[in-house]
C-alpha cells in the first residue's frame, strides 16, 4: 500500500501517543521518535511501530512520533489509524 | 562490600570518605554524641545589621573550601541560595560545599557555579530540576551526598556536617536576629528545617525582606543563635513558596488506590481514639486523608496529632476536632501558614524533632500510620525515591525512610504503572528506604503485605481486600510494559545516599 498524505492520530495526553505519517520521497521507513521513556522503551517503541507499518505491506513512510508513555497497543492502534487515514 | 539491602558499595569513596555500609533500620540506634560549638559572642556594643551580602560574607570570614547551609521552606521561590552564591562567586571563593536542605528547579545558577568549581560539593534531602541533572551527568566534582530530613539533623548535631555559614531565609527578622516565618510577603509558616543549622552553624546569617523593630514576636528562631542581619529586596517569590491550595486527586485510578490504603487502615486495628497519621502533600495521599477523616467522623474517633509537611486539608482534620493537634516542620499552602500563626494547637517542631533518629526521641517514632509514595519498589519492598529508571536523580527521600522507620504501619501508595513504566521491580536502581521498614504496598491493581509482617496479613485475612503477592503484583505490570532497558552508568559514583543514621544505603552511578 502507498501513504498518499500526511494524517495523524492520538494526543499528548499521558500514556498516549501522538502519530504524524507522511509520504517519503523514496523508498524506506523512517522513524522519528520522541518519547518520555526513551532509554527504558525507546527500542521496543521503535519496533511496534515498524513491526504496524509492515503489516500494511508500506514500503514508504515517514513517521513522527511523540510518545508519552504508550503501551504496545495504544501504539498499534494509534499507527494502524494515522496510516488508514493517509492511504 | 554487599551492605544489608543487598547493595555493592565501595569501602572508600573519593571525596566522601570512608564508608559506614547501611546494616539495617533499627542496628544503629543507641547512644550518639553531640558536636561542640563554636562562637562569637555579642555584647551590648555590638550591631548586628550588616548592609549587604558581601559583607556579611566577610565578616563571616569566607574562604575556600567552607561549607554553606540553606533551608528550603521557600521551595521553588527561595531568591535567597542564589543571591548568596552569586556574591560567592564574585568574591572568587572556590571549593565551597552547598548544605541546602532540598534544590528545586529555581536553583538551576548552581549549575554554572558547579562548572566552575565555585561549587564542588553538594549535600542534600530532595533535589529536582537543572542541579540534579548536572550532577547526574557528572559535572559536580565530589558525590553529592543525600540525606533524610532526620538525617540530616543527626549529621549536623553530630558533627558529621560541619557548617561554617547557615543563611536563613527569614519571612520576618528583627534587627538582633529574632526570626519568624509567619508574617511578611514570602511568609511560609514553620522554619523547622533550619533550626540544626541554625543551632549548630559556626555564623549565622538571616536574610530577611522584613526587618522589624526589635522584639519580634512570635519568635521561632531566637537571637542566641544568629550572628547577623541582612536586608535585601526579596527573599523569594510568594507563588513558588506555597500553593494556593493542595488539592485531593480527581483521577479515578488515585482515588481508587486511596479508597484501598483507606480500608487497610480501618482494618489494621490503628485507627481509634488516639489515632497519629502522616501523608505528603500529593493529590493521592490526600485523597487518603479525606476517605480516613469519613471513617473517623462515621465511627466518631478522635485522634491524637498529625504531622509533617502540613497542608490544608489536615489544618481542617484539625479544626474539625479529629486531632488534638498537628506537628508542623513546613507549609505545603496558605492555609496552613495561616492555621500555624494561629491555632496554638498548630505548633511546629525542628527536623531533628521530627525524625532525627540519635536523639530522645523523635514524632516520627509515634506515628501510627504514614502514607508514603515510591518512583519505584522492588520485590524486597526496598522504595526508590531518589532516581528516575533513567539513572537520573529526581528527587530524594526527605522525609520518607524516616517516617517509614517510625510509623507503626506505613504504606506506599503508587500506580502499578506510570507513563509506561512498572513502578514494581525487581530491584530498584536506588534504594532510598528499606524493605524492612515497608508494610504495605498499594496500587490500582491490588495490595502487597510485606511477608515480615505476618500479624496484618493475619488481620487482613477475611476482608474482601485484593491481597497479593508481590512479585505477582511485579508481574502484572511488565505483563502490560514489557520489560525496560536498565540505565547504564560509567561506573563513575556521582551521588552517595545514606540512610538515617549515617550508613550508606545506597551509590548513584553517572548516567552515560
Amino acid at each position: 500500500m502507498e501513504v498518499k498524505r500526511i494524517a495523524k492520530s492520538g494526543t499528548f495526553e499521558s500514556n498516549d501517543i501522538y502519530i504524524i505519517v507522511e509520504p517519503k520521497g523514496d523508498e524506506g521507513i523512517e522513524i522519528n521518535l520522541e518519547s518520555i521513556v526513551m532509554k527504558q522503551f525507546g527500542e521496543q517503541i521503535k519496533k511496534t511501530i515498524e513491526d504496524t507499518v509492515k503489516s500494511f505491506k508500506i514500503k514508504s513512510i515517514k513517521i513522527t512520533a511523540k510518545d508519552r508513555g504508550a503501551l504496545d497497543y495504544t501504539i498499534k492502534s494509534r499507527v494502524e489509524t494515522a496510516i488508514k487515514r493517509a492511504l | 562490600m554487599i551492605n544489608a539491602v543487598s547493595k555493592e558499595i565501595p569501602e572508600y569513596i573519593e571525596g566522601y570518605g570512608k564508608v559506614k555500609p547501611f546494616e539495617g533500620a533499627f542496628k544503629n540506634i543507641n547512644k550518639a554524641q553531640k558536636t561542640k560549638v563554636s562562637l562569637n559572642c555579642k555584647s551590648s556594643f555590638d550591631d548586628k545589621v550588616i548592609g549587604s551580602i558581601e559583607e556579611v560574607l566577610k565578616k563571616c570570614g569566607l574562604r575556600d573550601g567552607m561549607t554553606l547551609s540553606f533551608h528550603h521552606h521557600l521551595r521553588n521561590g527561595d531568591y535567597v541560595l542564589n543571591m548568596v552564591m552569586k556574591e560567592v562567586a564574585r568574591l572568587g571563593v572556590k571549593d565551597i560545599k552547598v548544605a541546602a536542605s532540598s534544590i528545586f528547579p529555581i536553583h538551576e545558577p548552581l549549575v554554572e557555579l558547579i562548572k566552575e568549581g565555585v561549587v564542588t560539593g553538594i549535600y542534600t534531602n530532595y533535589m529536582s530540576g537543572s542541579v540534579a541533572q548536572a550532577v547526574s551527568l557528572g559535572y559536580l566534582k565530589y558525590p553529592v551526598i543525600m540525606h533524610t530530613h532526620g538525617g540530616r539533623a543527626r549529621a549536623i548535631e553530630s558533627g558529621d556536617l560541619h557548617i561554617d555559614i547557615a543563611f536563613i531565609a527569614s519571612p520576618s527578622c528583627d534587627n538582633y536576629g529574632n526570626i519568624n516565618g509567619v508574617e511578611g510577603r514570602a511568609a511560609c509558616g514553620s522554619l523547622g528545617y533550619a533550626i540544626p543549622d541554625a543551632m549548630y552553624a559556626d555564623r549565622v546569617v538571616a536574610i530577611t525582606d522584613n526587618l522589624l523593630s526589635y522584639p519580634l514576636c512570635p519568635i521561632e528562631i531566637s537571637q542566641e543563635y544568629v550572628d547577623y542581619v541582612v536586608k535585601v529586596e526579596e527573599i523569594g517569590d510568594p507563588k513558588g513558596i506555597v500553593s494556593g491550595t493542595t488539592r485531593i486527586t480527581k483521577d479515578p485510578v488515585g482515588l481508587k488506590i486511596a479508597k484501598l490504603a483507606s480500608k487497610i487502615i480501618e482494618e489494621s486495628g490503628l485507627l481509634k481514639d488516639g489515632f497519629s497519621f502522616q501523608t505528603g502533600a500529593g493529590g493521592t495521599t490526600l485523597a487518603v486523608a479525606a476517605y480516613v477523616k469519613e471513617i473517623m467522623k462515621r465511627k466518631n474517633i478522635k485522634g491524637s496529632f498529625a504531622a509533617g509537611g502540613i497542608t490544608g486539608y489536615i489544618v481542617e482534620m484539625l479544626e474539625e476536632g479529629l486531632f488534638n493537634c498537628l506537628f508542623d516542620v513546613q507549609c505545603f499552602d496558605l492555609k496552613a501558614v495561616e492555621s500555624y500563626k494561629n491555632n496554638r494547637n498548630h505548633q511546629g517542631m525542628s527536623a531533628s524533632m521530627y525524625g532525627n533518629p540519635h536523639n530522645k526521641g523523635a514524632v516520627v517514632n509515634m506515628l501510627d500510620v504514614m502514607i508514603l509514595g515510591a518512583t519505584e519498589i522492588d520485590t524486597d519492598f526496598n522504595v526508590n525515591v531518589t532516581t528516575g529508571s533513567d539513572g537520573f536523580i529526581m528527587g530524594g527521600s526527605g522525609g520518607h525512610s524516616d517516617t517509614a522507620a517510625g510509623a507503626k504501619l506505613s504504606i506506599v501508595t503508587t500506580q502499578l504503572i506510570k507513563g509506561r513504566l512498572p513502578i514494581v521491580v525487581d530491584k530498584v536502581t536506588t534504594v532510598t528506604t528499606p524493605g524492612e521498614t515497608i508494610d504495605a504496598l498499594v496500587t490500582e491493581r491490588g495490595i502487597a503485605i510485606n511477608p515480615k509482617r505476618q500479624d496484618l496479613i493475619e488481620r487482613l485475612k477475611g476482608t474482601n481486600l485484593p491481597i497479593m503477592s508481590i512479585e505477582e503484583l511485579k508481574s502484572l505490570a511488565i505483563k502490560m510494559t514489557g520489560v525496560p532497558k536498565k540505565y547504564e552508568n560509567n561506573g563513575k559514583i556521582v551521588g552517595v545516599v545514606e540512610y538515617r543514621d549515617g550508613t550508606v544505603i545506597d551509590v548513584i552511578r553517572q548516567v552515560q
